[in-house]
């Protein structure tokens, strides 16, 4: 194994792309998918309503406490059974793992965007939700044209570092055997004995994509701050 | 739903199912207690040294940071694994002359340990850096050199302070031993998922295992909880949840 061949890359880079297509396409996806649910869920947490917090409570520490690996394979078991219970059909419906991913990675990230979006809520002062009621507004009025867009705004850097880890969390499904962009170069690291090569260069690539990205995201957040 | 299953013998071994996970939580135990000690010794070196005045120090330790950050855990897995035995024939010479298992089971530690040193860095870094600088430059004006200040003054009450998500910390180095499955480690998660595979009680199987780690988180916030009561100064933090005003 001293020779070491990493013009296999080269052969075998439009694969791989694809494979990193899958990567950021989910990431995409579940970052937004999970923000709309954790939005949700942070109110539902800070509910006056006892019974919808507690809810929400128990939701996000439960996922919360258990390793993602058992989530994923969690719903890949048991979104068919859920997509069956929502459209009425006859029988569970096939799905992949590579589309239960979708739901697995929304619910699951949705209860560490709900964390985020809680703070971001709590640090509005109060005094803007009476000002807004005062207004006349109504509950979704007031959150959806006051609260919202500043706990957005002010936990935008967060959220975005949240989302680089969830980019890095969407490898695991590679062991589901799905075509992401780490269980692409496992499969050609299989096939052609070329686990040195292949891995090392996922590794570059994820910590060069996750370095720049890690980068753009602390600058964001010192231009935000000279705003304020 | 049928919970009997678990008392069910285990087709090629002996014991019930129900044994097979407990030596797979006694892994994931050993794997995180093992890999905690690794962590916490190496990244409070880490932190401490970005928070000293020397500026080669400080980029030493945001490097190892940076690097350690940046690369999904399962790929540090699989170049530990695979690439470094790879790459330098001598822990290649090494790795076969041990057990399977015991290759795994040291890689699982050595990459769990180096992967959270990096992150028990960031809060020890914090912690430092969240006392008033009058701590250090009063330690400083008594006539300690800087090591000495760094024990007697800064780091006693830097750990208090970094107590509640240093317990976050352990849970996720916990929770991360399951990503250890990926390379064939015989833990909690492998062995839930064999006992899915083999019994096609996939539900029984996965429900047994999520009790078993939220009851650990569970377990260990108490215990984090308790340490923080009893190490918190009066007056000085408000640690621990009876602690409050």
């Amino acid at each position: 194994m001293t020779d070491l061949d990493f013009a296999i890359i080269g052969r075998t880079l439009p694969y791989l792309w694809k494979g990193l297509e899958y990567t950021i396409q989910l990431t995409v996806v579940a970052a937004i998918g999970g923000v709309i649910w954790g939005t949700l869920l942070a109110m539902a947490r800070l509910s006056s309503n006892k019974a919808l917090s507690l809810a929400a409570a128990g939701y996000v520490n439960l996922m919360r406490s258990i390793p993602l690996l058992l989530v994923i394979f969690w719903f890949y078991f048991l979104s068919p059974v859920l997509l069956q219970w929502i459209t009425g059909a006859d029988r569970p419906p096939q799905i992949g793992a590579d589309r239960s991913a979708y739901i697995t990675f929304i619910l699951f990230e949705g209860a560490y965007f709900c964390e985020i979006m809680r703070a971001g809520i709590q640090s509005i002062p109060r005094g803007q939700v009476a000002a807004a009621y005062a207004l006349g507004l109504d509950y979704w009025q007031s959150m959806r044209l006051i609260i919202l867009p500043q706990a957005f705004r002010n936990m935008l850097p967060v959220l975005l570092t949240q989302t680089i880890i969830l980019f890095q969390d969407v490898s695991l499904v590679s062991l589901l055997n799905v075509t992401d962009f780490v269980g692409a170069a496992g499969k050609v690291a299989q096939r052609d004995s070329r686990l040195v090569e292949m891995y090392l260069f996922v590794a570059v690539t994820y910590f060069v994509m996750c370095f720049g990205l890690s980068w753009l995201v602390k600058r964001l957040q010192k231009k935000i701050a000279i705003i304020r | 739903m049928n919970p009997a299953i678990l008392l069910d013998q285990v087709p090629d071994g002996d014991g019930t199912w129900l044994a097979s996970l407990a030596s797979g939580l006694q892994y994931t135990l050993s794997v995180a207690a093992l890999a905690w000690i690794i962590a916490f010794f190496l990244g409070s070196v880490l932190g401490v040294l970005r928070t000293t005045d020397n500026k080669w120090a400080v980029r030493l330790g945001n490097a190892y940071v940076e690097l350690f950050r940046n690369v999904p855990l399962i790929v540090q897995f699989f170049v530990w694994y695979f690439v470094l035995p790879g790459l330098v024939p001598a822990v290649k010479a090494w790795v076969v002359s041990l057990e399977p298992t015991t290759h795994q089971f040291v890689t699982a530690v050595v990459c769990l340990g180096l992967f959270t040193a990096a992150r028990i860095s960031e809060q020890v870094r914090s912690g430092v850096q969240a006392l008033p600088r009058g701590q250090r430059m009063a330690g400083y004006a008594m006539g300690l050199t800087q090591a000495q200040t760094y024990r007697y003054v800064l780091l006693p009450v830097a750990y208090r302070i970094i107590i509640p998500p240093m317990t976050s910390e352990i849970m996720n180095l916990i929770k991360n031993t399951a990503v250890a499955f990926s390379i064939g480690l015989v833990e909690l998660f492998f062995r839930t998922r064999e006992m899915g595979e083999l019994t096609f009680r996939y539900f029984e199987a996965f429900a047994a295992a999520t009790i078993t780690y939220v009851v650990i988180a569970m377990i260990a916030n108490r215990v984090m909880a308790f340490i923080e009561r009893r190490t918190a100064i009066p007056g000085f933090i408000s640690g621990g949840a009876g602690g409050g005003h």
